[in-house]
């Protein structure tokens, strides 16, 4: 058979086992060794009314991660918040957790000018912090204020989460747990602790709670004028 | 036209190494305050979440914007053809390079990972205007050196005119660049406007000439060479018309912006209830940057006029830099329309903020480290006419 | 005269240099490094090519980590950490640290450290 003959065999053999490789994927947590793909999407879906008025979520992720303030709010870094909100028109009360919105647009990709900023291919959004330089700017983009800078010489990092001086950080859905195929810390303990508001999922696989979810009922993006569609939704908002 | 001749400044005055002493004072606290930035980290700073761009960056901003202008005085003279500004067109090129080195040491020095320098400049995002704006400055160097070199060697001096071409061209791109760090991002009201690019422009023009009106004067008086009074007002009327330019555009983008509904609240913030920053706006930015140049350099006239009128456009611009850097981060973003937000992470909420000595030393230090260079290239090469009495320049 | 002036110099710091070289004894200005392998089994390489090459393999490995998510076992620096820290201080800097020791003596900055846990992760629990 002629070389091109060939390889044209394999693309179709590829292109029609594909769809099958992907049931096959979903099916096995991916293994360490393997690449992160495009197939998936990970995201969250927050029920606003669920959203009780506790911290469960801050608490676990400060815990997990190991960003405990240094008592000075300003300049300590916060990788997820509680958001108290209150309508001017109607008086309407609610909380919510505000973290990194995980965009497919980040504008703090954008603007990074190392490229230290990136967006990993399964959609987690992160600072690579080898080639962080310090600068700022992506802080500066964030629309929702979910970057911090580190303020100060760090010791007594978890192993599993490096932060250091000088450099830009922000909430990582807890890729190291999510690459072991567990859930972020954040959305185990609002389930275990919480109100049970949170949900982590591949919003790219169609058997998925989230994304079943997200087809049947409504949900928000936050700043849906500048079209970034996060990987962050907000029901009941 | 009469031939000119430049020459070095002697520099071997007392009060020469005494301003070199003093500045060097200057640069080495500079130098200090970023070594304990590094140190300590910027907890040491005044800079929080919030507000992450703060004194430090006024200044290295202000100061690579008015390097940009200050070569606005050479390109009048080669891409314009003014011949009257022929002999001023060395100074010019010097002065721009010596304040975009100060800028970019305070810029450099402030980096949470000062260290990483070489990553910065061996890894580029090319969809980041910051990136291409490393390019743009480091670029400038070349350019304006090239510049300086057909003017100063006679079998190049052909050359000149496409050379400043260049030079004006690129401190263009370079200008919009440094406007669209701010003009480009979208999820800050303050800053995302289209209008910003050309407000830097127009901006760099008015420092520039400013600062090189101050440093021409005191260049020449110190060394004891003529300044003529038509030259110096020339220079002042440029001045003059710029300052009106820029109270031009921000008239146009505030009036642009009361427009909007959405940012009547913004507005209100910087023209009415924003503290210091309303303060800085309309003292510091309109009446000491605008209004009182103007009346200075159109109706009072005169020399001393002129120099306090220069002083008073970098004291409005350094309140400038600070309304739009500081006072637009500490404007709180709007996230949920409609709704007030509170949180441990001062969502909702003007930021405060307050300089910090390291951050001014930082400051400071980049000013001084351009001043030094100035004063340490006079010397060294031959930038100033020996002469700029009215009756050798005023002939165009 | 002027030449004669400046060989004087060059011999004088080549003789100086030269006592310096031969201080293998513990006499030395320079601490030798302290290389403690208190684990038993082998290293992910042989000794010779990480000595060498370590250096490229964590360059190399933290970018597939990064930007692709892969978290073998044999490239983690947390596994260097785990096998490689002091079983007294816990920790791969220090006096006698792993990492420190060699590159203290061959005054080389890590970096790494600055956001890496030092630490065995047992006892940073």
């Amino acid at each position: 058979m002629s070389p091109d003959r060939r390889q044209f065999l394999g693309w179709a053999a590829a292109a029609a086992l594909a769809p099958g490789l992907r049931l096959i994927e979903l099916a096995q947590a991916r293994s360490p060794e393997e690449a992160v793909s495009l197939l998936r999407r990970w995201g969250l879906l927050i029920d606003v009314e669920k959203c009780a008025d506790c911290d469960a979520c801050v608490t676990a992720c400060r815990d997990e991660n190991g960003w405990a303030g240094h008592g000075r709010p300003a300049t300590d870094a916060q990788w997820i918040r509680k958001a108290s909100l209150r309508d001017r028109g109607t008086g309407l009360v609610q909380t919510l957790p505000l973290m990194c919105q995980h965009c497919e647009h980040p504008p703090c990709v954008d603007v990074c000018p190392t490229g230290a900023s990136f967006k990993r291919a399964d959609g987690i959004v992160l600072v690579d912090k080898h080639i962080c330089i310090g600068c700022r700017y992506c802080v500066m983009a964030c629309p929702f204020g979910a970057r911090s800078f580190v303020h100060e010489p760090l010791t007594g990092q978890k192993p599993d989460v490096p932060r250091g001086k000088g450099t830009v950080e922000s909430c990582t859905l807890c890729v190291h747990r999510v690459d072991r195929g567990e859930q972020p810390a954040c959305v185990e303990a609002c389930n275990r602790d919480g109100g049970k508001a949170m949900l982590f999922g591949d919003l790219k696989d169609s058997s998925s709670e989230i994304h079943l979810r997200l087809r049947r009922e409504p949900s928000t993006a936050l700043r849906p004028d500048l079209a970034l569609n996060p990987g962050v939704r907000y029901q009941h908002l | 036209m009469a031939s000119v001749h430049y020459r070095e400044i002697d520099g071997r005055s007392g009060g020469y190494y005494l301003l070199l002493i003093v500045l060097g004072i200057f640069i080495a606290a500079g130098l200090g305050a970023a070594w304990a930035m590094e140190h300590h980290g910027h907890v040491i700073t005044g800079m929080t979440n919030r507000i992450v761009w703060g004194a430090p960056h006024v200044f290295a901003v202000f100061l690579i914007v008015a390097a940009s202008g200050a070569l606005n005085v050479a390109s009048v003279a080669s891409v314009f053809g003014r011949e009257a500004y022929k002999p001023l067109a060395r100074l010019s090129g010097l002065l721009a390079v010596a304040l975009l080195a100060g800028g970019l040491a305070v810029l450099v020095l402030d980096l949470g990972r000062a260290d990483r320098l070489i990553v910065a400049m061996t890894h580029y995002n090319f969809k980041s205007i910051f990136a291409w704006n490393i390019f743009l400055y480091t670029g400038f160097f070349t350019v304006v050196a090239l510049y300086l070199w057909t003017m100063f060697e006679r079998r190049m001096n052909g050359y000149s005119a496409r050379a400043g071409m260049l030079a004006f061209l690129w401190r263009l791109v370079l200008t919009t660049g440094t406007g669209s760090i701010f003009g480009f991002l979208v999820a800050r009201e303050p800053y995302n406007s289209a209008l910003l690019a050309p407000l830097f422009i127009i901006m760099s023009f008015t420092y520039g000439t400013a600062i090189y009106v101050l440093v021409l004067m005191a260049a020449c008086r110190w060394s004891a060479r003529p300044l003529g009074d038509a030259l110096l007002a020339r220079l002042g009327s440029l001045l003059g018309v710029f300052v009106a330019a820029v109270l031009y555009f921000v008239a146009v983008q505030h009036l642009t912006n009361l427009y909007v509904a959405r940012q009547v609240d913004l507005e209100r913030f910087l023209l009415r209830e924003g503290g210091i920053y309303t303060a800085l706006f309309w003292i510091g930015q309109i009446l000491l940057g605008g209004v009182v140049p103007l009346v200075l350099v159109f109706a009072v006239r005169g020399r001393a006029a002129l120099a306090w009128a220069a002083a008073c456009v970098i004291a409005g611009g350094l309140a400038q830099m600070y309304v739009i850097i500081v006072g637009g981060q500490a404007y709180p973003q709007h996230i949920f329309p409609g709704k007030e937000v509170s949180s441990s992470f001062f969502d909702g909420v003007v930021a405060s903020y307050a300089p910090s000595l390291p951050e001014v030393a930082l400051g400071v230090g980049g000013v001084a480290l351009a001043l030094a260079l100035t004063v340490v290239g006079l010397k060294l090469l031959p930038f100033l006419p020996r002469s700029l009495a009215d009756a050798e320049s005023a002939k165009a | 005269m002027s030449l004669r002036i400046a060989a004087a110099v060059l011999v004088t710091l080549l003789g100086v240099a030269s006592l310096a070289g031969s201080a293998e004894l513990a006499g030395g200005r320079v601490a030798l490094p302290v290389v403690k392998i208190e684990k038993s089994g082998a290293c992910v390489a042989p000794t010779a090519e990480m000595r060498r090459n370590h250096m490229k393999m964590l360059l190399h490995q933290r970018d597939r980590t990064m930007h692709e998510g892969i978290r073998t076992a044999r490239f983690s620096l947390k596994n260097c950490v785990e096998c490689h820290a002091s079983q007294k201080t816990g920790s791969v800097l220090g006096k006698e640290g792993f990492c420190s020791s060699c590159h203290a003596y061959a005054s080389v900055t890590i970096d790494c450290f600055e956001c890496h846990t030092p630490l065995r992760e047992a006892r940073a629990r």
